[in-house]
Formats: C-alpha cells, structure tokens, sequence
C-alpha cells in the first residue's frame, strides 16, 4: 500500500551562533491510511522539529534536507502556493498547549466557520450547520450553544476538542498531533485519546502522534518510532515494541515509566542516567554510547544505521533476550 | 418567517451578539456614559458653535473686557479685549478636536501598518525601527517649524506635525503586540492552516491588537491637544484671533491675576476633554475584551 505520508531522510539543521545544529539527522519514516505513527523520545530529541518540518512551521535559520511526501506531494521545497493549498486541507497539525492555540477574540464557532468558509468553500449557512456538527464529532456537549463561546469560556480540555474539531474540519488527510494530551489532566486526556481514535476509525486519518508518554502510545499507536539526538533510532508494530524492545535506549524509556501494578513492590523507576546530547555535528559513533549499560567499542566508533526489517533498530549490540520492563 | 431567514439569523448570531455585548457593557458602565456624555456635549457645542455661540468669537469689546463670569450676557466672563470667552471655548473646542483627531488619525494610518509590518516580517524590522529611532530623536518642535516653513502655518499642518511625532509610538506598541502575538500557537495553527501572511496579519494580529491601538490613540488625542496649544503658542498652528483652547490658556496667562477665569475656563474644558477621551477609551477597551468578566 502507498504511504500517505512518506518521510525520507529528512535532516533539519538550525543556523547558531555557534555554528550548525542538527537537530534532525536523516529521518525516515512513512504512515499508511488510517495508520497511526507514534513518535516517542525524550526532550530534545527532534520529535517536534520532525513535526514541524512536516508542518512547514520552522523559523528561518533552519534548513531542511531530504524528503516529505505527502500524498505524492513533496513538500520540501515546494513553492508557497503549492504549500499553501495542501496545508489546512491535507494536513493538520494539534497544539501542545490548547491556551494559546485559538484566537482569544472569535468565537470557537467563527473560527471554525472561517475554516470551512475559505477551504471548503461552504456558505454561511451551511459552514454554521458543519461547525456544530464537528464540536459534536469531539464530544462537546450542546454544541448548538458552545459554538458562541470564546475560548477563554471553555476548560483546556474543551479547547484542545475545538482545536481538533477545527483541525478535522477539512477532512485532512494527516493530522499532526503534537503531544495533545500533555497539558491536560489525566481523565481529560483519555477524553481526548477517545476522540482521536474516533476520527481514525470513521474518517480514516492517519495521524502522526509525537508524545513522551509510552502510555499515550500503547493506547493509540499502531506503530511506534523511537527518536533519539534527532535519529530514528528503533521503529516496530506497537505490540512488538512493547513486547520485545531491541534498543537499549527503548528499554530504558519503557523501564522509566510507570505502568499499572508495577508499583505494589514500591520498587523505585528506572531513569536513564545523563541527558540528550546537543549535536553541532553527528559524530561517528553511536550518540546514546555514552549512556547505554550495553555499549561497545564499536559504539564508540561507528554509527549504527537502521536494520532492514519490519521491527528496524540501529544499535551494534541489540537486546535479543527477552526483558523485564 | 421563512426558514431560510432563521438558519440566517443564527448563523449571524455570533458577529451580531459580540456588538451587541460591546454596547451592553458600555451602556452598563456609568463612568463611561459619563465620558460618552462629555464628549458629545463637546463635540455638539463644536460642530454647532456657528448657532450656539452667543457672541462672534473674535469680536472685541474693549470697554467690557476682564468682565467676570455671570456678567449679564457673558455667562463665562471676557477676556483682555473684551471676547466672550464661552464663544471662543466653543470655536477653540472645534480647532482642538479637529487636531487632536487628525493627529491621531494620521499616526493610526501610517504607524499600525508600518508597527504590524515590522513585528511580522523581520527582515524590514531593523529598516522600519531605524527609521522611528531617527523621528524620535528628531525635536518635534523643529520638525513643526520646518514643516510651517513649507507648507505654510496652519492648523493642519499643525496637526500633520504631532501627527508624525505620534507616529513612532504607535510603531513601538503595534510592533511589541505584533511580535508578542505572532509566537501564540493560534497564529502557528493559521499558517499550517495554509494562511497567507495577509490573513494572519488582519484576522490574527490586528483585533488582538486591537485593545491596545485603542489604549494608545486615547492617550493620543489630549497629548495632540496640548500639542496643538504648545504650536500655537509659537504662532505656528491656529493664526490669531482665531481660537483653539490652547491658545486662549496661553493668552491668558499676561493677565492670569487680573481675570483668572479667562485661563481657568480653557484649562478646565481641556482637562474635561481629556479625562472623558482617556475614560471612553479605557472603558472601549475593557468592552471589546471579550475576556472581561460579564456584567
């Protein structure tokens, strides 16, 4: 099946005053129909700027390198005009932070109208008719009344399923969610989770979900990519993932995050000791050598690439037993 | 009623009700009907000052100068000459509104674009910033006296004067709203949304903007009405005998002792004026957030 969303080595590096920072290097991944891509990795590790290159929201001192298909499209490069159409009807993207991501001065019901106005070209009657229909598509009660609300007048949970609505509202094709449920707490997040695998399943988005949170993902995900220091460092089917991590750094992620009964021993969560590194250069080796329990001599002297199986990961000495997480 | 006006009705429910609630709020505000009242009662005895005047405003009556207020025929007194100074309140009122508005207008016109421009494309930022570093440290009185020297003295170009001096402020609070608004996450959602820089700048940025535009063109209008008094002080705005407030405060000032009430009536009409501008736009301002608690 061809990809809707096809990335291919995809590199993004930002201009500093300290010279040239990768923060991207050679990412590729793809998202079928109705798939969806859970993006998982520390702080820092280029989740959202993979995101954002996608979205065509990086500032100008970054420099994009490589590849995005969308749909057959390559947007890397692509004129305004070309970007231009296909963002807002093919691809959506969802905010962190639902505070700050609606106008403070329009209505949740004239924002969304002016989407469906300008994209879809629908008329006033009938673009107020579909905003009510999509706040009810997100679950927001008596939507015939929220959709004059301001957004000041709605909880961060309603806000982030009028973003969605409004992100949906053009049938996009990919929908980007940037760590939707971060802000929000925890029974507002599985609301949300809800909603986003409503979408999948009757309007057949595919979405790229970027989380921390390996909860998040084993809710949602079909397929999980683990990126670390702006790599791709280990991709499988979600089951398999979580079954038989291979990278020591998936490992790690999974044994640093609570999971339910786990707890009854008191036992203390396992972290990864030191920090993401920030890469001026990508070195010949390993970048998670320096942390990883497992490393080499090779790791410290050459960089691993991705394997060439349904379950990809690129380390010089993979964890094959199975593991206690 | 046919359906089709009922399915129109609710759909312009949003626009109409968001109107509706602005002039609820100010018409539940008694401090700003209060500032509304003020400002029509002066911008009526302006517009009308040709019939409500009770004397011409420029003819003297030397044998009843210095006439002290409630003198049969001179509610408010006269001046040195003679002058009713009611009649000339009322002629000073129309020059001064008539600077004060035009000197706003022209700083609203050529600031809040060249302000949203600046904050929104970074690369004329530093271009357009300059530039208003360099009129700021222009003395603004020189630039009057030049600008008289080439078009002439009068009250327009008076106001044009304070009009570009006002000018760089606007810039600075639009470019730092621009730039404060452009990094929220709804202008980002605008853009993926395949928004041009037009639409984010005039859907986006402007009515975000907006309060604060207002806030700075309230304070505008009195500073462009003591502007004005200052200019024809120097003989460059309003030409004598006609008069503006500022001029009567600044005339009066030979004689303050000997008919204090040819000063303190001006300066009281100024200060009326400028408290009621100040006091609209405030309330303007808290009506149009739509964050402000409701009444």
């Amino acid at each position: 099946m061809k990809p809707v969303l096809a990335v291919k080595d995809l590199s993004v590096t930002f201009r500093t005053e300290d010279g040239p920072l990768s923060a991207v290097d050679r990412v590729s991944f793809d998202v079928g129909d109705g798939e969806v891509l859970a993006v998982v990795g520390e702080s820092g590790c280029g989740k959202s700027v993979t995101a954002m290159s996608i979205a065509g929201l990086l500032p100008r001192t970054a420099t994009v390198d490589g590849s995005v298909e969308l749909d057959g499209t390559e947007l890397i490069g692509a004129d305004k005009r070309t970007l231009r159409s296909i963002r807002g009807r093919e691809v959506a993207y969802i905010f962190q932070e639902p505070m700050t991501s609606l106008n403070p001065v329009f209505t949740v019901g004239h924002q969304i109208i002016e989407v469906l106005r300008t994209h879809i070209g629908l008329n006033r009657q009938a673009a107020h008719a579909r905003a009510i229909e999509l706040l009810k598509l997100v679950g927001i009660p008596s939507a015939e009344r929220r959709v004059g609300d301001y957004p000041h007048q709605l909880s961060g949970g309603m806000r982030q399923r009028v973003m969605i609505a409004m992100a949906v509202a053009c049938d996009p094709k990919v929908l980007i969610a940037d760590e939707p449920t971060t802000a929000l707490d925890v029974t507002i997040q599985a609301g949300i989770l809800d909603v986003l695998r409503g979408l999948r399943e009757r309007l057949g988005t595919s979405i790229v979900l970027i989380t921390h949170d390996l909860g998040v993902v084993a809710d949602l995900a079909d397929r999980v990519a683990v990126m670390y220091a702006g790599r791709v460092v280990e991709t499988a089917d979600v089951h398999d993932l979580f079954a038989h991590p291979e990278h020591p750094y998936t490992v790690g992620l999974l044994r640093a995050s609570p999971a339910a009964g786990r707890h009854a021993d008191a036992q203390r969560l396992n972290e990864i000791p030191g920090l993401v590194p920030v890469l001026t250069e990508q070195p010949d080796a390993c970048t998670f050598a320096d942390r990883c329990p497992r490393a080499l001599d090779t790791c410290t002297s050459s960089q691993p690439q991705l394997t060439d199986r349904p379950h990809r990961v690129a380390c010089w000495n993979p964890v094959r037993e199975p593991v206690e997480v | 009623m046919a359906v089709a006006d009922v399915t129109d009705a609710l759909t312009a429910a949003p626009l109409r009700s968001n109107r509706r609630r602005v002039v609820r709020r100010i018409l539940h505000n008694p401090l700003a009907l209060t500032g509304l009242a003020v400002l029509a009662i002066a911008v009526i005895l302006a517009v009308f000052a040709n019939w409500l005047a009770p004397h011409e405003p420029t003819q003297t009556h030397l044998d009843r100068a210095f006439a002290p207020p409630g003198t049969a025929g001179y509610l408010l007194g006269t001046d040195d000459l003679g002058r009713d100074v009611l009649s000339r309140i009322m002629f000073g009122l129309r020059a001064s509104l008539h600077v004060g508005v035009l000197a706003v207008a022209f700083s609203l016109v050529v600031g809040v674009p060249l302000g949203l421009i600046a904050g929104y494309f970074r690369t004329v930022d530093a271009l357009i910033s300059r530039l208003t570093d360099l009129v700021l440290a222009f003395p603004f009185l020189i630039l009057a006296v030049g600008l008289a020297a080439i078009r002439g003295a009068s009250l327009g170009n008076a106001a044009i004067a304070i009009g570009i001096a006002q000018i760089p402020g606007m810039i600075r609070i639009v470019r730092s709203e621009t730039l404060r608004i452009k990094s929220l996450d709804f202008v980002a959602a605008a853009i993926v949304e395949g928004a041009s820089d037009a639409w984010v700048l005039g859907r986006h940025i402007f009515p975000n903007a907006g309060s604060a535009i207002i806030v700075q063109a309230t304070v505008g209008i009195p500073a462009a009405i003591l502007g004005e008094a200052v200019l024809s002080f120097l003989g460059l705005g309003i030409q004598p005998p006609a008069p503006s407030l500022g001029t009567m405060l600044a005339d009066a000032q030979q004689f303050a002792s000997r008919a204090p009430w040819a000063a303190v009536m001006p300066g009281v009409a100024i200060m009326l004026l400028t408290l009621a501008f100040n006091i609209v736009g405030d309330s303007l301002r808290d009506a149009l957030d739509p964050k402000a608690s409701r009444r």
